[in-house]
This record gives C-alpha cells, sequence and structure tokens, in this order.
C-alpha cells in the first residue's frame, strides 16, 4: 500500500527524522491559516498524488509571497497531473502539501527496499540525488551505492558511517544525517514498510539535514498490524473497479488495454496478459481469482470486468484442480443473463467435467465461445475484438 | 528417487484440523501419501482423518518419526510455525500460506541459517512426487509418473507445465512460490534435479520481479561441458506495465534486470529453449530434449 509525502513525513518525524514544518490542505479556504501559521518567506505548495514526476508535471510550486500561495493552491486542488508514472489519464489532486521552503546546498539520494537475494535489506543511496535521479542510474550507474542489511538485522551504526561518508558528508552535517539515516531504517522495520525512498535527502544552506520528499509504500500482508499505516490509505488514489475488486478479495490491476481477463492464479494471469500481447491484443486488467474458484467468485469477478466501458471483449481462462467445470459454466450463465451479455466472451475451462461445462456455454443462448486450449482462446478473443470496430 | 518428497518421506500437516489443512490433507491421504499425522495446538491427544493429531511439531515427530511438513497455518501464526518445524529438525517444510508479512519471512531467513531443514515456499502450491504423494495443493490428477524437473514461482503455471509434458511425465513438480523472502530459490532446485538420477530434462517457470531467474541462468551456464541435462523456461509478466504490483508480492517490475525479456535473454544464453508463451512450454521441453 502506498501512501502520500506528508503522510510518509508524519510518519517519520514520530521516528525523530528531521522534516520541514508543514501542513496539509483540502480546500483552498484552508491554506490561509496554514500560511500564517507558517510565517516563512518562502513556501512550497505540493501535490499529493501517488505518483513520481510530479515536479516536472507543475505539481510542485515555490511561492514567495501569501497571496501567491493562496492563488497556487486553488489551481492546484482538483488539477490533472500526468507523469510517466501515471496512467495517460492522469491524477486528480485532492491534497495538497504546504510546507517551509529552503536554500539547498546538497540534493542527495536515500532508499531502503527488502532485498529478495539476501532475504534482508538494501540501502540504496547517491550523491546525485534530486529529479534526475534516474538519468543517474542510467548513465553514471558508478555514482550509486548499496549496502546490504543482514536478514533480520538492524542497521548498525557503522552502516551509517559507511553511507554518509559515502554521501560527501563531513562533521556535524555527517552526525545529522547518520542520526536521520537511523531513524529512517528504525520506522522502515517497525512499520513494516516495503520500500522508503528519500530524493531529495537534503542539506540546506543553513546546516540543516531534511527529508525534502518522502515516498513509502507498505507490505500489504502486514496491514493487519499496522492500523496506523493502513488508516492512512487513500481510497481517491485508486480505481473504483480496483477497490470494488478489493471488497470482493479479488486481486485485479485495472490496465490500459480492451480485453477483459479473469484468471485464476497470478502467474496463469500474466501468462494470458503475456499471450494476448503475442497475438496482438491488449489486457484491460490484471485479475487473479485468486482462491477457490467457485461459481460465486467467478459470477462476482465477471460482473466486475463486464462493468468497465474499456472492455470490448473477455477472455476466461481459469485451471482449476479440483472445481467442476459444469459449476463455473452455470454460474457465467447467469452472470450472464444478469449482465444482459452482448460483449463477445471466450472461455477456456479446465478441470473436471470439461464437456458438460462446454455444453452448458455452448447452448446458452449467449455469444459465449468455449474453447479448447489457451493458445486458442487467445487467438479467438483478440481477432473477435479487432471485428467490433 | 525423485527429489524432496520421495518413498521415504513421512509426513505431517501443521494447521491439520482447520478448513485448509483438512481438505488438503483428505486430497494427499486420497493420493496415497504417507501423512502419520498432524498437528493443532489445544488439538493434541485426538484423531482426525484416521491419524493422530499433536500439539507440538517435536511431539509429533517423537510419535512418528515424521521427516516432513506441510504448514496450512493462517498468515500471523505461519513463520513461527515454520521455525517450529525447523527447531525439530525436519528435513522439509513445505509452506502453502500465502500473505505471511515480509519481515516475518525475513526472521525466519535469519532463524535458519545453517539450519539442516530445507524451507518450500511460503506462498506456493507444494511439492509432489506423481506416484509416491504430495505435500500441498497441487491437483494430483494432472501429473504423471515420468522424468521431467518442474520447478516454478507460480502454482497454475505449474499445473499448465504438467499438462503439457504429460507424455514425458514429471520425476518431482516443486512450487517455489512468489513471495520477496523465500526458502527454496531456482537454484536449489536447479541442483537438485541436477543430482536425481530420476530427472531427465528439467521445466522452469518464472515471473517479473526479482533477479532468481537470472541466478538461475548464471548456475545453468556453469555446467557448461560437465553436465547435461536439457532445460526449457517461461517467463511470465512480458506484458506487465512496470512498477506495478501484480497479484504475488514478488511479482514487481522494477529495474531493468527484472523484467520478463530480461530473463528471458539471460536463460536463452545459457542455453535455455525459452518458450514464447506459457502453452509451447511442452514443445520446448521435448525440443530440448531432442537436443541433448
Amino acid at each position: 500500500m502506498d501512501i502520500h509525502e506528508y503522510q510518509a513525513k508524519q510518519l517519520l518525524s514520530k521516528f525523530g527524522v528531521s522534516i520541514p514544518p508543514g501542513e496539509v490542505v483540502y480546500q483552498t479556504h484552508e491554506a490561509e491559516n496554514i500560511v500564517t501559521w507558517l510565517n516563512e518567506d518562502k513556501i512550497v505548495v505540493k501535490a499529493q498524488v501517488h505518483a513520481g514526476g510530479r515536479g516536472k508535471a507543475g505539481g510542485i510550486k515555490i511561492c514567495s509571497n501569501d497571496s501567491e500561495v493562496i492563488k497556487t493552491v486553488d489551481k492546484m486542488i482538483g488539477m490533472k497531473i500526468i507523469t510517466p508514472q501515471t496512467t495517460e489519464s492522469g491524477k486528480i489532486v485532492r491534497r495538497v502539501y504546504l510546507e517551509k521552503g529552503y536554500q539547498i546546498q546538497n540534493e542527495l539520494y536515500l532508499c531502503i527496499t527488502i532485498d529478495r537475494e539476501t532475504g534482508g535489506n538494501t540501502i540504496i543511496y547517491s550523491k546525485q540525488g534530486g529529479v534526475n535521479i534516474e538519468d543517474v542510474s542510467e548513465k553514471n550507474p558508478e555514482e550509486i551505492h548499496s549496502i546490504k542489511v543482514a536478514p533480520g538485522s538492524n542497521l548498525l551504526t557503522h552502516h551509517a558511517r559507511t553511507i554518509v561518508y559515502g554521501l560527501g558528508l563531513s562533521g556535524s552535517i555527517a552526525k545529522k544525517a547518520q542520526k536521520n539515516l537511523l531513524s529512517i531504517y528504525k520506522a522502515f522495520v517497525e512499520l513494516d514498510a516495503a520500500m522508503i525512498e528519500v530524493n531529495p535527502f537534503a542539506v540546506t544552506k543553513d546546516g540543516e539535514v531534511l527529508v525534502l520528499d518522502c515516498k513509502a509504500s507498505f507490505d500489504d500482508n502486514a496491514l493487519y498490524r499496522q492500523r496506523g499505516v493502513a488508516e492512512m490509505k487513500d481510497e481517491n488514489e485508486y480505481d473504483p473497479l480496483e477497490l470494488e475488486a478489493a471488497r470482493h478479495d479479488l486481486n485485479y490491476v485495472k490496465l490500459e488495454g480492451n480485453i477483459g481477463l479473469m484468471v485464476n492464479g497470478a502467474g496463469l494471469s500474466m501468462a494470458t496478459m503475456d499471450i494476448i500481447k503475442y497475438y496482438g491484443g491488449e489486457a484491460a486488467n490484471f485479475m487473479d481469482v485468486a482462491g477457490a474458484a467457485t461459481p460465486e467468485r467467478v459470477a462476482a469477478a465477471f460482473k466486475l470486468i463486464y462493468k468497465d466501458p474499456d472492455v470490448k471483449g473477455i477472455l476466461i481462462n481459469i485451471f482449476g484442480g479440483m472445481m467442476r467445470c459444469n459449476d463455473i459454466a452455470t454460474g457465467l450463465v447467469n452472470a450472464s443473463k444478469e449482465v444482459g451479455l452482448s460483449k463477445p466472451l471466450v472461455v477456456r475451462l479446465e478441470g473436471t467435467n470439461v464437456e458438460m461445462g462446454m455444453d452448458i456455454l455452448k447452448n446458452s443462448g449467449f455469444p459465449i465461445k468455449p474453447v479448447e486450449t489457451m493458445e486458442q482462446a487467445a487467438k479467438d478473443v483478440v481477432a473477435m475484438v479487432k471485428e467490433k470496430k | 528417487m525423485a527429489v524432496l518428497l520421495t518413498k521415504e518421506s513421512k509426513i505431517i500437516c501443521q494447521g491439520f484440523t482447520g478448513a485448509q489443512g483438512t481438505f488438503h490433507s483428505e486430497r494427499a491421504i486420497e493420493y496415497n501419501t504417507k501423512i502419520v499425522g498432524g498437528v493443532t495446538p489445544e488439538k493434541g491427544g485426538s484423531k482426525h482423518l484416521n491419524v493422530p493429531v499433536f500439539n507440538t511439531v517435536a511431539e509429533a515427530k517423537k510419535e512418528t518419526n515424521c521427516n516432513a511438513s506441510g504448514v496450512f497455518v493462517p498468515p500471523p501464526f505461519a513463520a513461527d510455525a515454520i521455525l517450529e518445524a525447523v527447531e525439530a529438525e525436519l528435513d522439509l517444510v513445505v509452506c502453502i500460506t500465502d500473505g505471511i508479512p515480509t519481515s516475518d519471512m525475513q526472521r525466519v531467513r535469519r532463524e535458519m541459517k545453517g539450519s539442516k531443514t530445507r524451507l518450500v515456499g511460503p506462498n506456493c502450491p507444494g511439492v509432489l512426487t506423481p506416484g509416491v504423494g504430495k505435500i500441498g495443493i497441487i491437483p494430483g490428477h494432472i501429473c504423471k509418473p515420468g522424468r521431467i524437473g518442474v520447478v516454478s514461482r507460480s502454482g497454475t503455471l505449474s499445473y499448465e507445465s504438467a499438462v503439457q509434458t504429460a507424455e514425458l511425465g514429471q520425476s518431482t513438480i516443486i512450487g517455489i512460490g512468489g513471495d520477496p523472502v523465500n526458502g527454496t530459490n531456482f537454484v536449489d532446485a536447479l541442483e537438485l534435479f541436477l543430482q536425481d538420477s530420476d530427472t531427465d530434462g528439467i521445466v522452469l517457470i518464472g515471473e517479473i520481479g526479482g533477479t532468481a531467474e537470472i541466478d538461475g541462468a548464471d548456475f545453468i551456464r556453469s555446467w557448461k561441458g560437465k553436465y547435461k541435462k536439457p532445460v526449457s523456461a517461461f517467463v511470465a509478466g512480458a506484458a506487465a506495465p512496470k512498477g506495478r504490483k501484480l497479484g504475488h508480492a514478488g511479482a514487481i517490475v522494477n529495474s531493468g534486470a527484472e523484467t520478463a525479456d530480461a530473463k528471458k535473454d539471460s536463460l536463452k544464453s545459457a542455453g535455455v529453449t525459452v518458450a514464447d508463451t506459457i502453452t509451447r512450454i511442452g514443445d520446448a521441453m521435448r525440443i530440448a530434449m531432442g537436443s541433448k
């Protein structure tokens, strides 16, 4: 689960990490009080959306007087942010963060993440922080360093020292950076984070060390014991269909194409997206009917995909070891009646009673095409959607 | 001989009397798996599915001499269940549970350092040796005894692979699971199959995210001139958008090396026959066997 920048900063500051003073607003008039409270010469206005690249997309503005702040907030709330990390339609700004602006000496980069190889964590760091970090990692990979922390171990002081010296810091600034780093790591572990990225980790002209921007995402599997984090979920950041799917315990991600998919298993779902692409189509979604593919779950999942206006045709690919295909087929025909199925639907089922299932689908009176193999299913649905255009 | 699960395996189920533990233990018993007992705290002393229930793994080991366990314990308690089996020094622990917090698995990784127990999973379909038995949820009827070893991060894709290699048959099918921190990896499974005299060829099914497939490819590359077991592979997720999480906690594309294409290229360059789509994994295996 991802959270907003201001939420990540609030969490980190509880662990003793230095952040600029700031406050979030939802409406323009709220900004007036905040501006008075901050009482700064320079205020940064930052759109809060779950996507990187905000700055380049007009989501970060530096203002030098109160009326400019109010005007900027007013403009920013409701605007669309489109970056390489959002979909083409972008994200609407509903929250804006106001914080003190600084004279920056130095922009550094820090990121803590899970290391699959060792089962521990990795800290990635670079002197070349700031908005162009991706270019740095591409063109000057030698500028990006990392340190691995063994599984279940703490970040030790000597690790932190290695990192701050590697960032080119010394003296009292190095000490401040080290203290911040140890606190960020502690937050990472205690909050069950999956990733905390600080960019920039900034040194100001008057010698302060601050987390100026921060992205944090958390382990979904641990949210049951991280209530404070779980409550920070902003449902506006999710596609409404994704939220509905989550309520049904379905594993669903909205994508850009027009072929709706319903598959059991994450691996088979990805492999189905792949084969659709291989035959020239594009999936409208990833959908893993996780757990048992019962007729009820299959029907709920089907209705959800059908609702998506981008979907021009549907492919159902279910490999159930022990489930009965005739039950699944009956569930699908009933769901088709409910939605008044008019989009082409291709179905591949594998399991017991395959023939019975296929017959039920063939004789349903709806435009349902049962096929025997996944290959045929992919070819057919791509062709049918192209024909429809 | 097969690998991991052999005729010598005596198996218990942790979380035995729960709904999942019961259902899949019944299927395993139908498949003639040697299930010698189960563990559910507070239910010790009773019988379930005609075998004894114990309060602890240590007790189960003492009474049944079991050497393997299948873990069907709910996520908040699963890491502890794994470590209980590790402390009892079982040879094999297969954890099916999906949804274990990553930091719990990091602790398991730390505690297992130097341990002789092999962990498979979590978040995996388990291990099945056709004709011998199964730990986990792989449907028995789609697997046929034979000489192909299958190792897969994805459950349903291991089923597809079993169906497509039916006429060759399988020595053992290992689902290693999709979580970022897990027990057995591709290199471990490849090593097992390489040493197994009953395995002639290997199917490897990977996914986007992580670099386990690249490590597997490097390992296969190191066989050159020394061993000759043909390997075929498929990597799911070529169509996945970058940076989005698709189901498995493991399947996130973060860096260039973690994409499906990078992994396929690495496997190809190691001499592996790579299938373009999952529907061609059987063909790829047959081609690889022919060019042995």
